[in-house]
C-alpha cells in the first residue's frame, strides 16, 4: 500500500514533464525504429507514456536490459493497465534520468518487484485521463465508460473513440489525485507469454549492443593494464606503437595506458608492441595462500556470530550425541560476460556524452562527474541493450577508463576490453569456505546442533544466518570470517546464495543420508518446525511458501517414486530476492560410463509472474548457468596474476553437458511479484552433488566439481 | 596495409586492411557489419561464428589474405528479414536472453542444418559448442528441432 502511495505522489510531481523531447536526442542511438512519432507526442501523463494523434502508444522501459527481459516485462505492465494491446506499442529504452524514472538500476533481481506498483500506477493514471476526455467529449458520467484495446467505450450507447483521437483532449486534463488499479483477475497481458521484444533485432544482427556503437570521428581504443593485482604503472615506451599503421594516438589514464586507432585490429597490434613497465606497490597474493588462511580462520570461532540459538557447543560436546563435520569450498569466479566491457565517451571540454553497458547508469555517471571533474548536468548518458551483467556492470571503472581516455585524447572513443583484460581486471564473485559441525540426537532422530562457521575472501558474509535451516534447529550458530585481500571482489550473480546454498543444501543432504532420512522428508521435518515452534528470533524465509516449492517440484519430479535405471535424483532448495526455488536434478549414467545431468524440474515462488515465458527462461538460464559453473568454472591468482586468462583455460559449460531437458513450473499466486533473475541459480549446485552422491555414493564438497577429472 | 575484394553476403566488397586482420574486425570495423560479435578473440566462445562457403568458422582466426574467392556468409546475410528456419524458430522458441551470443549460434546451428538437416541430440552436442552464460542451450536445443522440423515441411 505504502508503495502505491509513494509512486503516485512521484508521478504526480513528475507529471508535467512531457516525454518525448527528451528522449528524442537518444532515440537514434538507443534503437533503431523510426523516430517520427516522437514529435508529435501530444499525450505523456508521466515519463512512461507518450501517445501521439495517430494513436501511437510509446512506452519507456526505465531499467538496463541485461538480458533479464526487463524490457519487455516492464512496458507489458503498462499496457495492462494503459489498456493498449501489446502489438501495437511502441517500446523504447530510457535514458538515464532518475528524476523522472526512478532508481534505473539492473541488480538484486529488483526491477520487477520494485516497478510493479508504480509502472501499474503510471499506466492507470493515463488510462483513466483518457476515460475523462472522452467522457467530457460525450458529455456523459465517466462512470458509464470503460477502456479497452486502446479505446474508450461508452457503454450504453457503445460509442467508441480511439487512444489518437483522445489524445490532445487528455493532454489538457490535470493528473488525477486518485485512480484505481485493474482487478488482477481482468489483466490480459500480465501473466502471458510475451516473448523478447528484440528478438527480431538479435537474430538479424541489428546493431543493439555497446559494442556496436560507431560514430563519425571515433576511435577504438584499447587499454593495456596491470598484469596482476598489486602492481602499478611506472613508465610505458610508445615508440613501436606508434609505428603501427591505424594508430592515432597513445595517452595515459591513471594506471593504464590507451592506445586508439582507427580499428579494433590496429588498436591491439598497438598495445601488444607498447613497453610497459609496472612496479610492485603491494602484495602479490595467490589462491593457495587464500586457501590456507580460510582453514586457519575456520579453526576459530566469529567474536560476534550472526546467529546464536540455543547452546551448540554444549550439544556439540554431548556425548550421546553423533557429530559429523564437513568442510565445502568454492573458488573465484569472473564474471566473463560474453558481451566483453566497453564503453563509448565523447568528451568536449566540461561537456561529456556516454553511452554504453551498464547496470547502475546513475552511479557511472557520478563516478564519471567525480573523475573528470564536470558537473552532473553535463553528462549525457545513453543505455544500449547488453551482453550480460551478472553483477560486473555494478561496476564504474571501466565507464571511468572511457571518459578518462576521451578526455586525454579528445576524440570520442570506443573503449574495449579484451578478453584477456577482462579475466584479470574483473571484481570477482569472491572464494569461501565454510565448516560444518552437526549433533545428531539418535534417539530422536533429529539435528540436535548445527554449527556453521564460514570464511569468505573480501569482507561481507559468508552465509546466511537466518536463512533455512534457521529457526528449525534448537541449536544453531553462524560464525563468519573475512579476509583481507587486494583482489577486487563484488556482487556476482546472487550474491553470497550463489556459494552458501551449494554447502548449505548439500551438508543437509549429508545428514539426512547419515540419518537414513529420505532428504525431502528431513527438510519438511525442519520446516514444520520452523513453522509450528520456530526457534530464537524466527527466519528469514516463510516456512508455507518454502514448503509450496517443495511440495511442487516433488510431485513434478516423482521423487521418491519408482527408480529409473542409471538415472538418480538429487533434491536442494533455497530462498533469496524473496523468491523460493526447489530444484530436482537428474543425473544420468552414461553408456560411456560418465555423468551427465540429463533434466532438472523446478519449481518456483515468485509471486505473480508477469511474463511467463521470460520468467521460464530466467529460471532455465539460471539452472543451466549455475551447472556450468558448479562444473567446470573457477579461476586462480598466481602472485597477483590469473591463471585463467581467457576461455581456453577458464571453463565454460557447452552444449554437451547441457541437460537435455529443464522443467520450470510456478506456485501459482496473487502475491506481488518478487525477484527472479538471480534465485534460480543458488540451488543448482548443491541438487547436482546430491544427484551425483545418489549415483555414486562419492560426497563433492568443493566446486567445480570436475567430475571428469576423477 | 593491402587491398582485398571480398564477396561478403552476396556482394563484392573491398577493403583496405593488413593481411592479418582477422574477417571479425574486417566486418566489424571496416564493413560496419556488427551482427558477428566479438568474445574472447581465440576461437573458444563461436560469438563471431560465419559462414565460410557454407561452413560454419571462426571468423576471429580468418585472416582477411586468406579469403580470397571463398564467399562468406554473415548473420546479416543469412536470410532477407530474418526468414531463414533457424531465425524463424529462434523467434517462435524465444531463445535470446542477453541475446549478444545468438548471431554465432543462429550461424552455428545453421551450418549444421545445411549438413545434418535432421540432427539427433547427439548431433546437437557435437556441433554446438559456441558459448552462452544466459544458459539459453535448452532453447537452442528445441530450437534447431524446431527448424529441422519446419525446414522439412516448407519444402
Amino acid at each position: 500500500m505504502s508503495d502505491q502511495e509513494v509512486s503516485r505522489r512521484h508521478f504526480l510531481k513528475v507529471s508535467a514533464i512531457a516525454g518525448g523531447g527528451v528522449m528524442f536526442g537518444f532515440h537514434l542511438l538507443a534503437d533503431a525504429s523510426p523516430a517520427q512519432h516522437l514529435t508529435d507526442t501530444v499525450f505523456s501523463p508521466n515519463a512512461y507514456v507518450s501517445i501521439d494523434s495517430k494513436g501511437l502508444v510509446t512506452l519507456m522501459s526505465p531499467n538496463p536490459e541485461i538480458g533479464q527481459g526487463v524490457k519487455t516485462a516492464l512496458p507489458m505492465i503498462l499496457a495492462e493497465e494503459l489498456d493498449v494491446p501489446w502489438d501495437k506499442v511502441v517500446i523504447e529504452m530510457a535514458p538515464l534520468d532518475q528524476s523522472k524514472f526512478g532508481a534505473q538500476v539492473a541488480g538484486g533481481s529488483g526491477a520487477i518487484r520494485g516497478r510493479f506498483m508504480p509502472i501499474r500506477n503510471a499506466g492507470a493514471t493515463a488510462r483513466q485521463m483518457l476515460i475523462t476526455a472522452a467522457a467530457q467529449q460525450w458529455g456523459v458520467s465517466e462512470s458509464d465508460c470503460y477502456a479497452e484495446n486502446a479505446f474508450v467505450i461508452h457503454k450504453p450507447t457503445g460509442r467508441k473513440l480511439g487512444y489518437g483521437q483522445l489524445a490532445a483532449k487528455a493532454a489538457v486534463l490535470p493528473v488525477p489525485t486518485s485512480i484505481v488499479l485493474k482487478d488482477p483477475k481482468d489483466f490480459k497481458i500480465i501473466g502471458t507469454r510475451v516473448h523478447n521484444i528484440d528478438n527480431h533485432k538479435i537474430i538479424t544482427g541489428q546493431p543493439l549492443y555497446g559494442i556496436d556503437t560507431r560514430r563519425d570521428g571515433m576511435l577504438f581504443a584499447i587499454v593495456a593494464r596491470s598484469p596482476a593485482f598489486g602492481k602499478t604503472l611506472k613508465s610505458f615506451d610508445d615508440t613501436e606503437t606508434r609505428k603501427v599503421n591505424g594508430v592515432k594516438n597513445v595517452v595515459q589514464a591513471h594506471n593504464v595506458v590507451a592506445v586508439l586507432a582507427t580499428s579494433t585490429w590496429a588498436a591491439k597490434k598497438g598495445r601488444d608492441v607498447l613497453k610497459v613497465v609496472w612496479e610492485d606497490t603491494g602484495k602479490l597474493e595467490s589462491s593457495t595462500d587464500h586457501i590456507a588462511s580460510f582453514t586457519e580462520l575456520l579453526n576459530n570461532k566469529s567474536d560476534k556470530p550472526g546467529r546464536n540459538d540455543g547452546d551448540v557447543d554444549g550439544a556439540l560436546a554431548n556425548k550421546d550425541y553423533k557429530i559429523v563435520e564437513a568442510v565445502y569450498e568454492v573458488p573465484v569466479l569472473p564474471h566473463a560476460n560474453m558481451e566483453p566491457l566497453n564503453f563509448f565517451a565523447d568528451v568536449k571540454g566540461d561537456k561529456v556524452e556516454l553511452y554504453g553497458p551498464t547496470q547502475v547508469p546513475g552511479n557511472l555517471r557520478g563516478a564519471v562527474a567525480k573523475a573528470l571533474n564536470v558537473p552532473l548536468e553535463n553528462i549525457t548518458l545513453g543505455m544500449p541493450r547488453q551482453g550480460g551483467g551478472f553483477g560486473r556492470k555494478l561496476q564504474t571503472d571501466y565507464g571511468v577508463e572511457a571518459a578518462l581516455i576521451s578526455q586525454a585524447a579528445k576524440v570520442p572513443v570506443q573503449l574495449l576490453w579484451m578478453r584477456e583484460d577482462d579475466m584479470q581486471g574483473d571484481f570477482y564473485r569472491p572464494a569461501s569456505m565454510f565448516k560444518y559441525r552437526a549433533a545428531l540426537n539418535p534417539t530422536t532422530q533429529e539435528i540436535a546442533a548445527w554449527h556453521f562457521n564460514g570464511a569468505v575472501l573480501a569482507g561481507g558474509s559468508a552465509g546466511k544466518p537466518d536463512g533455512f535451516p534457521a529457526a528449525s534447529i534448537a541449536n544453531y550458530r553462524a560464525d563468519n570470517h573475512g579476509l583481507k585481500t587486494n583482489i577486487q571482489t563484488g556482487p556476482w550473480r546472487a550474491p553470497t546464495s550463489n556459494s552458501v546454498a551449494f554447502a548449505d543444501e548439500s551438508f543437509l543432504d549429508e545428514l539426512a543420508h547419515d540419518m537414513k532420512k529420505d532428504p525431502v522428508a528431513l527438510r519438511l521435518e525442519l520446516i514444520e518446525k520452523a513453522k509450528s515452534q520456530p526457534v530464537g528470533k524466527g527466519a528469514s524465509y516463510d516456512p508455507e511458501k518454502y514448503k509450496s516449492v517443495i511440495d511442487l517440484v516433488t510431485a513434478m519430479s516423482g521423487w521418491g517414486k519408482a527408480k529409473r535405471p542409471n538415472v538418480y535424483q538429487g533434491f536442494a532448495a533455497h530462498f533469496s530476492f524473496n523468491t523460493y526455488v526447489a530444484h530436482v536434478a537428474e543425473v544420468t549414467k552414461m553408456k560411456n560410463g560418465k555423468l551427465r545431468v540429463t533434466k532438472v524440474y523446478s519449481a518456483v515462488n515468485c509471486g505473480r509472474v508477469v511474463n511467463q515465458s521470460g520468467a521460464e527462461t530466467q529460471v532455465e538460464g539460471a539452472i543451466i548457468d549455475g551447472l556450468g559453473h558448479a562444473l567446470f568454472s573457477k579461476v586462480t591468482f598466481n602472485k597477483g596474476a590469473v591463471e585463467q586468462t581467457n576461455f581456453h583455460t577458464y571453463k565454460f559449460l557447452r552444449m554437451k553437458d547441457a541437460p537435455i531437458e529443464v522443467v520450470v513450473k510456478f506456485v501459482k499466486s496473487d502475491d506481488a511479484p518478487t525477484g527472479l533473475g538471480e534465485p534460480g541459480l543458488p540451488p543448482i549446485a548443491p541438487a547436482v552433488g546430491n544427484a551425483v552422491f545418489a549415483a555414486t555414493g562419492i560426497r563433492y564438497r568443493k566446486l567445480p566439481f570436475e567430475f571428469d577429472k576423477v | 596495409m593491402a587491398t582485398y575484394k571480398i564477396s561478403v553476403n552476396d556482394k563484392l566488397l573491398t577493403v583496405d586492411a593488413d593481411p592479418d586482420t582477422p574477417m571479425l574486425w574486417v566486418l566489424r570495423d571496416h564493413l560496419n557489419l556488427v551482427g558477428t560479435k566479438f568474445g574472447c578473440g581465440i576461437a573458444q566462445c563461436g560469438a563471431c561464428t560465419i559462414h565460410f562457403n557454407g561452413f560454419a568458422m571462426r571468423s576471429c582466426q580468418l585472416p582477411v589474405s586468406a579469403v580470397k574467392d571463398s564467399k562468406i556468409t554473415t548473420i546479416e546475410g543469412l536470410s532477407k528479414d530474418g526468414t531463414h528456419p533457424v531465425q524463424k524458430a529462434w523467434s517462435e522458441i524465444d531463445v535470446p536472453q542477453c541475446g549478444y551470443c545468438q548471431s554465432g549460434q543462429i550461424m552455428a546451428a545453421s551450418a549444421l542444418l545445411k549438413q545434418n538437416p535432421h540432427p539427433s541430440d547427439a548431433d546437437i552436442d557435437l556441433a554446438m559448442n559456441n558459448i552462452c552464460r544466459c544458459g539459453t542451450h535448452y532453447r537452442i536445443r528445441k530450437a534447431i528441432h524446431l527448424a529441422a522440423e519446419k525446414g522439412v515441411t516448407s519444402k
